[in-house]
């Protein structure tokens, strides 16, 4: 899911988000909320003194259009009282703020135990004492001026706009979380994790006909520093031939991505309108991992499955039965898909999550077979397993934490393989890059995806641009049809910076790596319209 | 203290002002207390409350402006927030979209404060909850709900002499029920200024009637169908059209109301003559904001007449380069409709699909307004008037223009998330596939 574009907090300066606050202060005010909601009459308690630092610069041609400074900084309490959870937060970041935020935590608590049919049970975790952990960046971007990354986002407007784009916007996002957890089993976890993500939209207009079209940026959220802004030929992976097209692995180079998505935008706007069939299709590691996302990522949340979400984001074809049955074939042989909080500049990578678990790797999907779900503390027993998997995310100091999705990536091949050879085996087929529309049913069967560039494969070659292409499909359908994917050189990530789910809807940013796979008989149809 | 009343916002405004050095300065006061419920399957699993109130300075030097916020607000924090505001302006590049902040503007009163709303409690929040839950388990079913409730008001006093005062309120409560089978779902949404107008209790029995009734759906081949949608159903495809009324996309031919050579679809008809939608933040059932984001008057405003384009919402910036007539966005809208119920309307159908929501949807092409997402939540197929037996879920391709002229009846308007909209009958409704999903 991608909501609006969510701004928290206050407006600052840009000097202030290098400021940190003292981890001895925020252990003395941690230290009074978990006392206070004890002596309330709390059985558990955590507490999360969060500073949610953003800042985002927004752009169209040859303007800067607005530029976000803000911090949000304050504190959110959970309890657990008569065996029921209980929340309070509050921007009152005093004693008496924090003692007022705990002692309401169990106030709610104790008002809705009586709706409560089963105490919650919480999976055992280890009391770490008092540790620390941040993202390993080699450049904070808060400390690059901000003209400085207004610029660049100029320049790849003006490489756009010299070739031959209408429109261009493009925008940088940069958040840094400086978050602080301490719970009564003992931790005190202070955290700073930072995360990039630019971004452009190159329109093309045809005035004559009135017609336009679009291409998005090939760029990856990732939780990195400003070094995936500054571009290196050793991560550039060259896309299929006859495309011009590019991957970018831990370094982005927007120029170059605008220049070219100028030229395909325009290219856009007279490509051939597709013929509605069945088609093999080579998903490109930019576009595959929204794919993976709406079709794996989500149908495993444990909540989900249980019906914890049944109200919003819906439930899951993903049922506990099919887990417990160890043959529920989720996909092709060929398909293996793990989940982590760990993988070098992902946005999922944490030392610990919003509980104090500590964060790994495990399996969701091992040759096809279904073996596990996402799952934290309090949902760990129903699953039998020891832990919680460490995948507990809140979005902000006043949000409560829930499960949220982990990085998910499909592992790539094991036989040698680029993207021309994975082409060279396909008769009929497209080839789809980027970022398009995704819509998927409530319980994740039925989905349909666009993308931003298309390309008609026909006797193992790429022959021209195509559009109006989306494909339909079902997940376990469309998993059985995998028939493998390139090497681990082809490997990189793609994600989504702002996944809604929850109510209130909570923001979270995630990652999905993958290399390009390729799927067999795929329903495509044409989206051409006339209004 | 998180809400303040027209004077004490007004007497803050003018202190925190009084420090300003800058050619222009604005500041805005906002603040809000809210607080929600969650259950899922027949118990709370979250529920929260929230306080905060924030002081916003925009000032200006020239065509130079910078923004800064506070949450305390005594007076050296308020000098120092003016001060801060002021020195972000000295270093910013000048706006090439600057316009000059307004003057006094002169604003209709609304009532979109309910004390009822204001008093709600965490004791209201466990009742509301329990009273829904009741009804599930009631009929042997498995509710997961949300209510959420929010008081707030926002006051803004700038050097030109503009201020503006709005308090509001609002709840929003949603409940999906789902059989024990899993084959049966229901869903009800709706959302009052006025609290004392929901109760959740018997909100519950149409999600609960709906799961009962949608168990067990036969699979009709995807197609060309006569549908009559819900309002709840019709709600975002009407939003994403209306979000995309903007008169610079559509001059800049990025915009499905674009025309060749920079020309756009305004005094157009292009949709059917029965659809007359338009805004009027007075509207007692839909109160909003008597201003926009930026302080412009929000007046009754006609978008559609009679199938025919009337009004794009303008900026400032794009009105004064354009010589056109600047048109803030809305608050709410209303869509025309008719005196059916919805019953009448099933009564009236000769073959047809009842669709209750429509999930998941997004822009396929925005040059013809082109969505794609499902049905959700009950679905069921009409034959002679008579609601038949519940059907698959389907996924819809489908334009919101293209439906507006496929039109065959409209309902009594009823209000879903802040806008007032009638049950529609549409022909022609393009399905491309079943959903397993329930």
């Amino acid at each position: 899911m991608l909501p609006s574009i969510p701004v928290f907090g206050d407006i600052i300066s840009p000097e202030r988000a290098l400021e940190q606050v003292d981890p001895a202060l925020k252990k003395r005010l941690a230290d009074v909320a978990l006392n206070t909601a004890k002596s309330s009459g709390a059985s558990y308690a955590d507490v999360r003194i969060g500073r949610y630092l953003q800042q985002y610069v927004f752009t169209r041609e040859k303007q800067v259009q607005n530029i976000v400074n803000a911090e949000s900084y304050g504190v959110g309490v959970r309890v657990l009282a008569n065996g029921t959870w209980g929340f309070a937060a509050t921007s009152d970041v005093s004693d008496k703020g924090i003692a007022k935020a705990a002692n309401e935590a169990v106030a709610i608590a104790k008002a809705n135990a009586k709706l409560q049919k089963e105490p919650v049970r919480l999976a055992p975790v280890k009391s770490y004492g008092e540790v620390s952990w941040k993202t390993p960046i080699e450049k904070n971007s808060f400390e690059v001026p901000i003209n400085e990354k207004a610029d660049l986002l100029l320049a790849a407007n003006a490489k756009a706009m010299e070739n031959g784009a209408s429109f261009v916007n493009s925008a940088l996002f940069q958040v840094n979380e400086q978050k602080y957890f301490a719970s009564t089993d003992g931790s005190y976890i202070d955290q700073d994790i930072h995360r990039i993500w630019p971004n452009f939209t190159v329109t093309a207009v045809d005035k004559a006909s009135g017609k336009f079209r679009t291409r998005e940026a090939l760029s990856a959220p990732m939780g990195m520093g400003w070094e995936y802004m500054v571009p290196k030929a050793s991560e550039k992976i060259k896309g299929p031939e006859g495309t011009g097209l590019m991957g970018y692995r831990y370094a982005y180079d927007m120029l170059e991505d605008a220049a070219l998505a100028a030229k395909q935008a325009k290219e856009k706007l007279t490509a051939k309108s597709v013929a509605a069939g069945k088609y093999d299709l080579i998903l490109d590691p930019n576009h595959l991992g929204l794919t993976i996302h709406e079709s794996v990522g989500h149908p495993l949340e444990l909540d989900r499955v249980l019906g914890y979400e049944a109200n919003y984001a819906g439930t899951s074809f993903a049922t506990l039965d099919k887990w417990k049955s160890k043959k529920f074939k989720y996909g092709s042989d060929k398909v293996h898909i793990f989940a982590d909080k760990t993988q070098k500049g992902s946005l999922g990578l944490v030392g610990w999550d919003d509980e104090g678990v500590k964060t790994k790797q495990w399996d969701l999907i091992k040759d096809g077979i279904l073996v596990n779900y996402q799952a934290i503390r309090d949902q760990a027993h129903i699953i039998n397993e020891p832990e919680s998997h460490g995948c507990c995310y809140a979005d902000n100091w006043s949000s409560v934490q829930f499960q949220r999705m982990p990085n998910v990536s499909l592992s790539p091949g094991k036989q040698k393989m680029n993207v021309d050879q994975l082409i060279s085996g396909v008769d009929k087929g497209i080839y789809i890059a980027g970022r398009g529309s995704y819509s998927i049913d409530q319980q994740r069967y039925n989905f349909q995806f666009g993308g931003t560039v298309f390309y008609e494969i026909s006797k193992g070659k790429i022959v021209g641009m195509l559009e109006d292409v989306a494909y339909q499909s079902n997940t376990q359908e469309f998993w059985n049809s995998c028939a493998g994917s390139c090497d681990e050189s082809d490997y990189r990530l793609f994600g989504s910076f702002f996944d809604g789910k929850g109510q209130p809807s909570q923001v979270s940013a995630v990652s999905h790596g993958s290399a390009h796979t390729r799927f067999n008989g795929v329903n495509v149809i044409n989206t051409a319209r006339k209004i | 203290m998180a809400i303040y009343t027209r004077e004490q916002a007004e007497a803050l405004l003018k202190k925190a002002l009084a420090y300003s050095k800058a050619d222009e300065c604005e500041v805005t006061l906002s603040g809000n207390i809210g607080g929600n419920i969650r259950y899922a399957r027949n118990e709370v699993s979250t529920s929260g409350a929230e306080e905060n109130v924030a002081l916003s300075v925009e000032s200006r030097f020239g065509k130079k402006s910078g923004v800064a916020t506070i949450n305390e607000f005594d007076d050296a924090s308020l000098e120092k927030v003016i001060r801060r505001a002021e020195e972000i302006a000295r270093i910013a590049p000048e706006s090439p979209e600057y316009v000059p902040m307004l003057g006094p503007q002169k604003y209709v009163t609304t009532k979109a404060h309910f004390d009822s709303t204001a008093k709600i409690d965490a004791a209201y929040r466990a009742d509301a909850a329990a009273k829904s839950i009741k009804a599930a388990a009631d009929k042997g079913l498995t509710a997961a709900g949300f209510l959420e409730h929010s008081t707030s008001f926002m006051a803004r006093l700038n050097s030109k002499g503009l201020f503006a005062y709005h308090p509001s309120t609002v709840v929003d409560f949603s409940v999906t029920m789902r059989t024990e089978d899993g084959t049966g779902s229901g869903y009800v949404t709706q959302d009052f200024s006025d609290v004392s107008k929901l109760d959740t209790g018997a909100a519950s029995q149409i999600a609960a009637s709906k799961a009962v009734n949608s168990r067990n759906a036969k699979a009709l081949e995807p197609g060309k169908y006569t549908v009559i949608l819900e309002p709840a159903a019709s709600i975002d495809l009407l939003r994403n059209m209306f979000g995309n009324m903007d008169q610079r996309n559509a001059e800049e031919g990025r915009s499905f109301l674009s025309k060749p050579g920079g020309k756009t679809k305004v005094g157009e008809k292009l949709v059917d003559e029965r659809i007359t939608v338009y805004s009027d933040p007075m509207h007692p059932e839909i109160p909003s904001a008597p201003f926009a984001g930026d302080g412009r008057p929000r007046e009754k405003t006609t978008w559609i007449e009679k199938g025919v384009i009337k009004n794009l919402y303008n900026s400032r910036f794009w009105a004064e380069k354009t010589g056109a007539k600047s048109v803030p966005n809305p608050g709410g809208v209303v869509m025309e409709g008719g005196n059916q119920t919805l019953e009448e309307m099933i009564k009236n159908t000769k073959r047809g699909i009842l669709v209750t929501r429509l999930w998941y949807i997004r822009s396929v092409d925005p040059q013809t307004l082109l969505y794609t997402g499902l049905t959700r939540d009950g679905t069921f197929y009409i034959e002679n008037g008579k609601i038949q037996y519940p059907v698959k879920n389907f996924r819809f391709n489908e334009s919101p223009i293209i439906m507006l002229n496929n039109l065959e009846a409209l309902g009594r308007p009823q209000r879903i998330n802040g806008n007032l909209v009638p049950p529609m009958k549409i022909r022609d409704f393009t399905f491309t596939s079943l959903s397993d999903a329930v």
